[in-house]
């Protein structure tokens, strides 16, 4: 294998700041499709264990429905079909008159599909609390969305926290995707620089290396914020 | 306006079927490399020898903790310059979705045989059994009994990612449909069909899938 190594890429101009570019591109999509993910995740959690049936089959539907495709497709859909089939003016405010118009999608996009897996989670997270704690919220005279609010969705976040992690982890790596849609987050950074300077090695390297060191961040930040929110005396606190 | 008509879909059919015939070959494919592969991660993963153990989770938890799309990039520049000619999209993707996948099947190959109690193997041994035996008759049984149900969602999930191969040209489902709609500039119908065989093909897998996991339980 032939290859001539020159790690001075990375410093030079303009290549150094397109990389870092990419990845303040990459967080800021995570961080914004997680607040979508988690506020309606949590959301389409707590529909799934209503009493009502039609809530329930509704939540239901748009889980199988944005689990079953895959991400790139739904992707393309907001980005490509959804102009189209929406009101003209509608349309072409999406296509030239939003700024930022294929971040915005990402975000949409990431945060709905990934609201389904949070939603799994924090049902699992509810219906794996004791009924009881339920009731007596009920017999101390809480209506129903108080005991959701002070009683089942706070002790659900402290159980399915790990989950929620993951989750979180996905995003961030999902939103590679952006790429597609002309977002030049990391991954488009790494290949459009990979294919100016013909040093794919060391370009792939850095991205690996970025996107492993932002994980593990996360993943001691959230590994001490578990240690401290997990019930004592449980064993597992990972909800599956 | 649209010129999407049942005699168009009956032209475009071959098309699509090829992709989808590639998207099928490249998710069998990748299930059974990804699988071997994680069996063996996951022996090595388990290995009481320190250095082993801590090799194989560092390749898990590196794996992991990268987007597909980013190792898809990978292999595509750097088979080429391994092997010192283009190998194409396909087996370049491929490489990468087996190297991928086989950490994921790690996981759940390991959860899946320390699942088992450890009771069993005590049992086996003392009634005589060689651990091999042991393995063999009373591990493995229950360990695939309890993984299965997630393999085969897995297998679901990767016959969904195999759409990703779209960034390198393979020209699977998701291309093929993507090349006729840019070709016929009549992309709406043609995203919208794709989504649909999508879902209906996840859908039922994965209510079987459900359903499996349901009437199965040890």
């Amino acid at each position: 294998m032939h290859y001539n190594w020159n790690w001075s890429v990375l410093t030079t101009a303009p290549y150094f700041g397109w990389i870092l570019s990419g990845l303040m591109w990459t967080v800021l999509i995570a961080l914004a499709a997680w607040v979508i993910a988690f506020s309606l995740g949590s959301a389409l959690g707590v529909a799934r264990t209503v009493r009502s049936r039609v809530v329930r089959a509704v939540a239901a539907a748009y889980v199988e429905l944005f689990r079953n495709i895959p991400l790139l497709v739904q992707m393309f859909l907001w980005y490509f079909v959804l102009p189209e089939v929406l009101p003209k003016a509608a349309g072409d405010w999406l296509k030239r008159g939003l700024p930022h118009a294929e971040f915005w999608t990402a975000v949409v996009c990431l945060g709905l599909y990934t609201a389904v897996r949070v939603g799994e989670q924090v049902r699992a997270g509810i219906q794996s609390i004791a009924a009881g704690q339920a009731s007596a919220g009920l017999a101390s005279g809480l209506t129903p969305v108080q005991v959701y609010l002070h009683i089942l969705l706070p002790n659900a976040y402290r159980i399915i926290l790990p989950a929620l992690t993951t989750e979180f982890l996905s995003i961030f790596k999902n939103s590679s995707l952006a790429l597609t849609i002309g977002v030049l987050e990391l991954t488009g950074r790494t290949r459009q620089i990979s294919e100016y300077t013909m040093q794919p090695i060391e370009m792939f390297l850095t991205a690996t290396a970025l996107y492993g060191a932002v994980t593990l961040l996360v993943a001691l930040a959230m590994w001490r914020v578990e240690g401290r929110t997990r019930f004592p005396g449980m064993l597992t606190s990972e909800a599956s | 306006m649209t010129n999407f008509t049942w005699s168009y879909l009956a032209g475009i059919l071959p098309l699509l079927l090829s992709g989808m015939v590639v998207t099928v070959e490249l998710t069998a494919a990748s299930l059974v490399g990804g699988l071997l592969l994680g069996i063996i991660l996951a022996v090595l993963r388990i290995s009481r020898l320190r250095v082993v153990a801590l090799a194989a989770a560092t390749y898990v938890n590196l794996l992991r903790s990268l987007p597909l799309l980013l190792l898809i990039f990978w292999f595509y520049f750097l088979v080429p310059l391994l092997v010192g000619r283009p190998v194409g999209g396909m087996t370049s993707a491929l490489i990468g979705f087996i190297l991928f996948e086989a950490a994921y099947f790690c996981e759940i190959i390991r959860a899946g045989l320390q699942s088992v109690r450890r009771g069993q193997v005590l049992a086996g041994l003392a009634s005589g059994l060689t651990y091999a035996q042991t393995m063999r008759r009373i591990v493995l049984p229950q360990a695939l009994r309890n993984m299965l149900p997630v393999l085969l969602t897995e297998a679901i999930n990767l016959f969904k990612s195999t759409a990703l191969v779209y960034v390198v040209g393979v020209r699977d489902f998701l291309t093929a449909a993507s090349i006729i709609g840019t070709r016929d500039n009549d992309l709406v119908p043609l995203y919208l069909l794709a989504a649909g065989v999508y879902l209906v093909v996840c859908l039922a897998a994965s209510l079987s899938v459900g359903r499996l996991r349901r009437g199965y339980a040890l």
